[in-house]
């Protein structure tokens, strides 16, 4: 009895310290999204800390379309659809070419295969400020600055890295003998990936496809970098947003702006958070 | 016939080789850039080491560097303890285990300009605790340290360590999960308590995971760029000043081609220093 | 005096009944096996016995005491686990005296213990190794010292032989049985080994969809299985069961098989008082394969006790040993075994003898043996 008593008071204090912790957690999250209601005098008058007095809905439609960033003033939709112009293709061709870049280097061995997936891998620890000269260099040659194209040409290739990385470790999964046998059955080299490897892929491939998205999209350094003023992914126009706050204070819409930008994302984590997590422990485990 | 052949390696190399091309070809290109003369514009006219001795002689540097090493030690004990502490919390069989590991860990799919701009809201002393604490009451309750040159870095640990931490906690669980139930069975038998469970047998069980997570979080330390670039833009002053905002200074700012690439390889090769150690150690563990 | 006492005891995990109302009365110094196959439920009952588990219901007393709220740690047990479960970080030395630790036992005590449990196993010159450095049958050695050292009052092993390759297996198997002739132990033993279960019990449970089929000596388990399921399950190759109906002869019962057939067999059978409720009925027979071999052979016994039968024979399995042989009777398929050097022709009638003293027969719908 007495055994149970103490017990359970154990199981109080996980609770209370797991709950203590989400709500540390949630604390930013929900400051945002109740300052994007707030009206901005109320915030300034008394803190970015607080509940609204009264709900002001019209933030998130001037957020959305009509205020200013980077002197344009349609707010930050049309920087939402630049990210998605730039993530979605970005993130579809770095998914394709790494699964075929998996394949060929998990089940196809050839001399020094894993010597070249070291040098694949290495893509993923070089830091972005080892390729920033290269890369505009690079867009100014192929005419591509300042353009989204560039920004998907060069996500596609980075996100090579880390699709190669996903697929190459999950398709030594697959035994050899199965590749084997599809050989004996004539089956070459297209065939075996159409027919054999990539049913076994969807897995792996929404790991892939969740985790590319949601870095692409979260990118801030080659979008402020290589594109200005209309062509700027949202990271980038969030900023130019928040720097404008010293001139005109406006805590309300660009709260309303910060949680639109990170809808997207939010949304992917909390329908697809397991493939993110697995994503995200496979990339470091490995 | 010969087509069907070549068709297959017509596939195979070129995304390869790209992946490849573009890793080794950009490492040599800024490298061989920090030895020239290049400002705004890059130049082939070799000099040799100026560009190195000249920037490990700016203050700006060793503050850059100084910082991240305050940072990088911080945000890696700090992030790996929360992770370890979330992690054992979320091992003890708890109801809603995935609510909880989903609220630790949403940070980190969230762009670092997203949660760097709400935590300089909060952080900001006119605006956040520091304005909610003294409108409560307390009117001379302080905390600036975001406007501090002295405890500046510290808030960008702790904005770090809060984004990182559910990262951390998902490999320490990942770890903990991995430790055979049956030796935890075998120390409830031999009669330990949970502390010594943990300590004296999952712990060292999971040694390995430990290295891992210390070693990500570190070369995740050395690459911080966005996070300050909206909390802080390295301020006050140069007060959180990072390799990584030096490189961009030298480059964008400045241009000043030849220093940037010769800082960006300075933070290559400190970032090697941790990496390629590790990477010989993966490799003897999994020789061995 | 009961070394561990089982009431009642089940478990339910949600909706399924993993174990329901068990019972097991077990004397001190006893080696007893629980076996099934797997999913019957006998790993879920020894973590209730070791305090790793919670039972739904029911109580459990170890010498006399109750446990059912005392903690695995303080239920005077040691525990030798399938995968070993020694601590990979720690020496042998560290992994042996870790519980002695744990419970803050003297130094010079810690000492004598391990020194006495190593050299009764014969480890003491691994004492500073880790377990990755040792084979499969040093770890064995090493996860029966650190349970040794703890002289419980009861003795739990899950499977613990079933990582080693099979000859390590066998000679384990004997070095168990000689501890515990030599420590009087008590044991409780989960396998899904029947011969495990055979060689090393005193006494075996069989348990199935978490049930205690049968409760009893090898022996009687073999020869007097309670029920269709234990019959099958002990023995290999295991019981033969075909249908029969019963009928009274001149000298006693009669089986008699494929009735009205060309291939009609009509078996005399031993006195079984219960089986004259089911003369007219069908049943089901069961004969081991030993009782089935060649034609002329005695069984040990005198040749009255033999009926010898015609029988088509299916195909032959030498071993070395012997000829395991498929048989028809009637539409069923039956094994014998024969004299190795008895090879009788495939698709061929030949005669074979069956010794029917301990045949035994199964009600057909309750699948309890006819008593």
């Amino acid at each position: 009895m007495n055994r149970t008593a103490t017990l359970s008071w154990n199981r109080v204090a996980i609770y209370a310290a797991l709950i203590f912790f989400s709500l540390i957690y949630l604390a930013p999250f929900a400051v945002v999204l109740l300052n994007s209601v707030r009206d901005v005098r109320e915030i300034v008058g008394s803190s970015a800390i607080g509940f609204p007095k009264e709900l002001r809905l019209s933030n998130w439609s001037a957020a959305w379309n009509s205020y200013c960033i980077n002197g344009h003033c349609a707010g930050i939709a049309p920087f939402i659809w630049n990210s998605l112009a730039i993530t979605v293709p970005a993130t579809l061709i770095s998914t394709m070419l790494g699964a075929l870049n998996g394949y060929s280097l998990a089940l196809w061995r050839f001399k020094g295969d894993n010597f070249v997936f070291a040098l694949v891998v290495m893509g993923i620890f070089l830091p972005e400020q080892m390729k920033l000269i290269p890369w505009a260099t690079v867009l100014a040659e192929l005419g591509l600055s300042n353009t989204a194209m560039g920004l998907v040409f060069i996500h596609s290739i980075q996100g090579m890295s880390f699709a190669t990385l996903f697929c190459r470790n999950y398709y030594l999964a697959i035994p050899p003998e199965l590749l084997k046998a599809a050989h004996i059955d004539g089956a070459g080299f297209f065939r075996i990936f159409w027919h054999i490897v990539l049913p076994l892929s969807p897995p792996i491939l929404i790991v892939t496809v969740i985790w590319q998205f949601t870095s692409i999209w979260n990118e801030f350094l080659y979008g402020v970098t290589f594109t200005s003023g209309e062509q700027q992914p949202v990271t980038a126009a969030l900023v130019a947003l928040t720097s404008q706050i010293a001139q005109a204070p406006e805590f309300g819409i660009q709260s309303a702006a910060v949680v639109l930008a990170a809808l997207p994302t939010l949304l992917v984590y909390i329908f697809g958070g397991r493939f993110f997590v697995r994503g995200l422990t496979a990339g470091a485990v490995k | 016939m010969w087509f069907k052949r070549v068709l297959p390696h017509l596939v195979i190399w070129p995304p390869l080789a790209v992946s490849v091309f573009y890793v080794v070809s950009y490492t040599l290109w800024t490298t061989w850039l920090s030895f020239t003369d290049s400002q705004q514009f890059a130049s082939n006219n070799w000099v040799g080491w100026r560009n190195y001795a000249s920037i490990i002689g700016q203050s700006k540097v060793h503050t850059a560097y100084t910082n991240l090493l305050i940072y990088g030690f911080g945000f890696v004990v700090l992030t790996s303890l929360i992770g370890l502490l979330l992690a054992v919390l979320v091992d003890q069989r708890i109801k809603a285990e995935n609510l909880f590991r989903s609220i630790f860990l949403y940070p980190m799919a969230l762009s670092f300009i997203v949660t760097g701009t709400v935590w300089s809201w909060i952080l900001n002393p006119g605006l956040g605790i520091q304005k909610l604490v003294r409108n409560l009451g307390w009117t001379d309750f302080q905390f600036n340290w975001i406007v501090d040159r002295d405890m500046a870095i510290y808030t960008i640990i702790i904005v770090a360590a809060w984004q990182a931490s559910g990262f951390a906690m998902a490999l320490f669980l990942a770890g903990l999960r991995s430790v055979d139930a049956d030796i935890v069975k075998a120390a409830e038998i031999d009669g330990a308590s949970a502390a010594r469970t943990y300590v004296s047998v999952i712990f060292p069980c999971m040694a390995p995971m430990f290295v891992t997570v210390f070693v990500l979080l570190l070369q995740f330390a050395i690459k911080t760029f966005d996070l300050v670039w909206v909390l802080t833009a390295g301020g006050p002053g140069i007060a959180t000043a990072l390799p990584t905002l030096v490189v961009y200074d030298y480059m964008f700012e400045r241009g000043q081609l030849g220093r940037g690439s010769a800082a960006a390889v300075l933070m290559l090769s400190t970032l090697l220093l941790v990496v390629v150690p590790y990477w010989l150690w993966r490799r003897r563990r999994a020789t061995a | 005096m009961s070394a561990l006492q089982i009431a009642n005891v089940s478990k339910r995990f949600g909706n399924v009944d993993v174990l329901k109302e068990i019972n097991l009365d077990i004397q001190s110094g006893e080696f007893v096996v629980l076996v099934g196959p797997s999913g019957c439920g006998k790993s879920t009952l020894l973590s209730i016995i070791a305090g790793l588990e919670k039972a739904t219901g029911g109580d459990i007393e170890i010498a006399g005491r109750a446990v059912n709220d005392i903690p695995a740690k303080d239920r005077d047990i040691a525990m030798v686990f399938q995968s070993y479960a020694l601590y990979p970080t720690m020496t042998v030395r560290q992994n042996i005296t870790f519980g002695m630790r744990c419970r803050g036992v003297a130094q010079a005590d810690q000492q004598k213990a391990l020194d006495d449990t190593a050299k009764l196993l014969q480890i003491d010159h691994l004492l500073d190794r880790k377990p990755s450095q040792l084979s499969g049958g040093q770890r064995q050695r090493v996860a029966m010292g650190r349970a040794l050292v703890r002289k419980p009052l009861l003795f739990l092993f899950d499977e613990p032989l079933s990582n080693l390759d099979a000859k390590l297996r066998v000679d384990m198997r004997m070095e168990i049985k000689r501890l515990h002739n030599r420590l009087g132990a008590t044991i409780v033993y989960v396998t899904h080994d029947q011969i495990e279960a055979m060689t090393l019990a005193s006494r075996v449970a069989v348990m199935h969809r978490g049930e205690v089929q049968q409760f009893a000596d090898p022996d009687t388990i073999y020869d007097k299985p309670a029920n269709l399921f234990v019959a099958r399950f002990m023995g290999s190759p295991p019981m033969n069961t075909v249908p029969a109906e019963l009928e009274a002869g001149p000298a006693g019962l009669v089986a008699v098989i494929g009735r009205g057939s060309p291939d009609e067999l009509k078996l005399p059978l031993p006195p079984i008082e219960g089986a004259r409720a089911y003369l007219g009925k069908e049943i089901i027979l069961g004969i081991r394969p030993e009782c089935i071999a060649e034609s002329g052979r005695s069984f040990g016994g005198d040749r009255s006790s033999v009926t010898e039968v015609s029988l088509p024979v299916e195909m032959i399995e030498p071993t070395g040993a012997e000829t395991m042989t498929v048989l028809k009777l009637g539409e069923h398929v039956i094994l014998g075994r024969l004299a190795p050097d008895v090879r009788p022709t495939p698709g061929r009638r030949h005669g074979f003898a069956l010794d029917l003293r301990k045949a035994c027969l199964f009600d057909p719908k309750t699948e309890w043996r006819i008593q």
